[in-house]
């Protein structure tokens, strides 16, 4: 089960409500682009028959259920998407919650996720998920096996890699080392319109927005943007001498040289 | 004729400019600078099963509408014109057998088209017979269960490449147009032969051959339509093949506004930004409006041909002329909105604009399409003229 999060296109304008939540409505919205490697790693596993099903579960709203779709057109059997007007503003612990609460009912042998999503980039998700259901986490894969009842990543580390195993079921998380994600085909796409997909309610999973605490434990309190880095300088149309000198001198000036 | 496009062509059109942003755009250059036929890509094409968007469903084709087929044309060649080809030339090769094979010649080749396995060619032109069929000097001569096909066909774009091309042929020299026959030709056949290619302005990564037939046999059944059926086989053929060259046209110059606003966007002269300047926000608002013309009418035009309106050829003619039209104008211009860099090959304006001459050429000339709205518009008054 590969859960996935939509998310404003990076290269999208953003807008924030007055309560600092992002417009999801204002902006182009995809699949988490660390996601999609969590789908493709999951696909090639069901190429290979090691596993026999993909599904794919998102929190979001109703609109989320076209990243769904668009996923169920790289490949994959059906989709879930939990929506309810009392997740606006849910935080990564609320996130965490819902999730792990879908996938107590879906019992998946993996529940898969990228390493982090490519707006908030808290990349506390699936720690969180694993810690609610007391499964083993395999984080941060760059490739992720099944061997009988057992799951495995390998995990790039700065001097080689560790091979990180758990009888399943786990949760686990895969880096951007997978392989390229592939591209819809459109005989894909017309398939995907007619693969299940359900919508499920807090009340469905026996939540309440009482225990959710409002959707969230964080608050966010300011949203600005990045300050601006000074412009760019450049040394054009000067003899090479000089133009030494003046990148010489301007290195000098920051005790870089 | 109106049309309305829905979400599902709103999707198609996001998914194959992702594909074509990502994969085609970055080889674009190089395409044009080599002359090289980006195989890459026709097989990532065949992969996403954009080869067969034309192609009945039972036969393992997509069977899109046409507004989409436009939309995934237009797509493409906003990208890269040489590489929206693969998905239009395998349609127009294909569509004698769409308009007027059998079932068993459909089944026979379909599959394989489709899939992207086989490619397809449409030979017509002759050296000396373009638009005007009844020139055509090609010679099919009938023996036993097969023909003979003897002669030359020139501007045939993929011929050196396709595995299939779909050839027009004299059965009847004496009867003019009407002793013109199709047929399917296989390119494997012996006495077949691309011996040359020719060096183009446009469109250089696809290979437009000459090709020589040396008594090619060809089975009977392998003939489209009845004996002296060739030119109206031709005529639907193209009657409906010259809606890819408007959605071409259109994406060419799409292709060329976007790059145009984001150069314009960041180059600054005299303090500003030039996308400040009236004299380019004149420009760009006219390339963009005169563009989304185009755009509109094309997709009714292929809602002409999805109704199988008797007058679809008005349709379609008029789409080409416009869209042609709107792609040499617009991509003129945005060479205009680079200035000298606009001239250099370091950027793609200069290839957009040569690309997009060709709009106003193959399929017909923009004067031949004038010739055909207009005799449209006389049949539709009740005037046309006397058949001689």
């Amino acid at each position: 089960m590969v859960c996935l999060k939509q998310v404003p296109a990076t290269t999208s304008e953003k807008r924030y409500t007055a309560d600092l939540r992002l417009d999801r409505a204002a902006s182009e919205a995809v699949i988490n682009p660390l996601d999609e490697y969590a789908i493709e790693q999951a696909l090639r596993l069901q190429e290979s028959g090691a596993v026999e099903s993909v599904g794919y579960l998102s929190m979001g709203p109703d609109q989320a259920a076209e990243a769904l779709r668009r996923a169920l057109a790289m490949g994959g059997d059906d989709a879930t998407l939990v929506t309810d007007p009392g997740l606006g503003g849910a935080d990564a612990w609320a996130t965490a919650r819902v999730l792990a609460a879908a996938l107590d009912r879906i019992a998946p042998d993996i529940a898969l996720m990228g390493m982090a999503s490519d707006d908030a980039r808290g990349s506390l998700v699936p720690g969180a998920v694993a810690a609610l259901r007391g499964v083993p986490l395999l984080s941060y894969g760059s490739e992720l096996r099944v061997d009988g009842s057992v799951a495995r990543v390998r995990r790039l580390t700065a001097d080689g890699f560790d091979i990180v195993e758990a009888p399943m079921p786990v949760v686990a998380s895969v880096t951007d080392q997978v392989g390229e994600p592939r591209y819809a085909s459109l005989k894909g796409i017309m398939a995907a319109k007619r693969k299940p997909m359900e919508t499920w309610s807090l009340g469905d999973l026996g939540l309440s927005p009482d225990d959710l605490h409002g959707a969230a434990l964080t608050r966010v309190v300011e949203v600005r943007k990045p300050e601006a880095k000074p412009p760019t300088e450049r040394v054009e149309n000067v003899s090479a001498d000089e133009a030494v000198t003046r990148i010489a001198d301007w290195l000098a000036a920051r005790k870089l040289a | 004729m109106t049309y309305r496009p829905t979400a599902d062509h709103d999707e198609l059109r996001a998914v194959v400019r992702e594909l074509a942003d990502e994969r085609i755009a970055p080889r674009a250059a190089e395409i044009d600078a080599t002359a090289e036929f980006p195989w890459d890509l026709k097989e990532l094409l065949a992969k996403q099963d954009l080869m067969g968007i034309c192609f009945p469903a039972r036969f393992g084709g997509t069977e899109l509408d046409n507004i989409s087929q436009a939309i995934v044309v237009e797509e493409i060649a906003r990208a890269d014109a040489t590489t929206s080809l693969i998905v239009l030339v395998q349609k127009l090769g294909a569509l004698p057998i769409i308009v007027s094979g059998t079932e068993e010649q459909r089944s026979r080749y379909f599959p394989r088209l489709a899939s992207g396995e086989w490619m397809a060619a449409f030979g017509l032109t002759e050296a000396s017979a373009g638009s005007d069929v009844a020139g055509i000097r090609m010679r099919a001569r009938r023996d036993g269960d097969a023909y003979l096909l003897t002669g030359s066909k020139r501007f045939i774009t993929h011929g050196s490449i396709a595995n299939l091309v779909t050839i027009f042929a004299m059965t009847d020299p004496a009867a003019g147009r009407k002793g013109l026959s199709a047929f399917i030709v296989e390119t494997d056949t012996p006495g077949f032969s691309a011996p040359r290619i020719e060096h183009k302005m446009g469109i250089r990564g696809s290979p437009t051959a000459e090709l020589h037939f040396d008594d090619v046999r060809v089975p009977v059944a392998n003939r489209i339509g009845e004996e002296g059926d060739g030119f109206a086989v031709a005529m639907a053929t193209l009657d409906r093949s010259r809606l890819s060259i408007a959605a071409q046209a259109v994406g060419i110059a799409q292709g060329a506004i976007d790059f145009a606003i984001g150069y314009a966007a960041q180059r600054e002269q005299f303090g500003e930004r030039i996308a400040d300047m009236e004299g380019i926000q004149f420009m760009l608002a006219d390339m963009a409006s005169g563009t989304e013309a185009a755009r509109q009418l094309t997709y009714a035009a292929a809602a002409a041909v999805d109704a199988d309106a008797p007058d679809l050829a008005y349709w379609t003619s008029s789409a080409k002329l416009v869209a042609g039209d709107t792609a040499m104008r617009v991509t003129t211009d945005a060479v205009q909105v680079l200035g000298g860099y606009g001239y250099v090959t370091e950027y793609p304006v200069e290839r957009m604009m040569r690309d997009a001459k060709i709009t106003q050429l193959y399929e017909g000339t923009q004067q031949v399409q004038r010739l055909i709205i207009a005799r449209q518009l006389l049949r539709r008054a009740g005037v046309s003229r006397p058949a001689k």
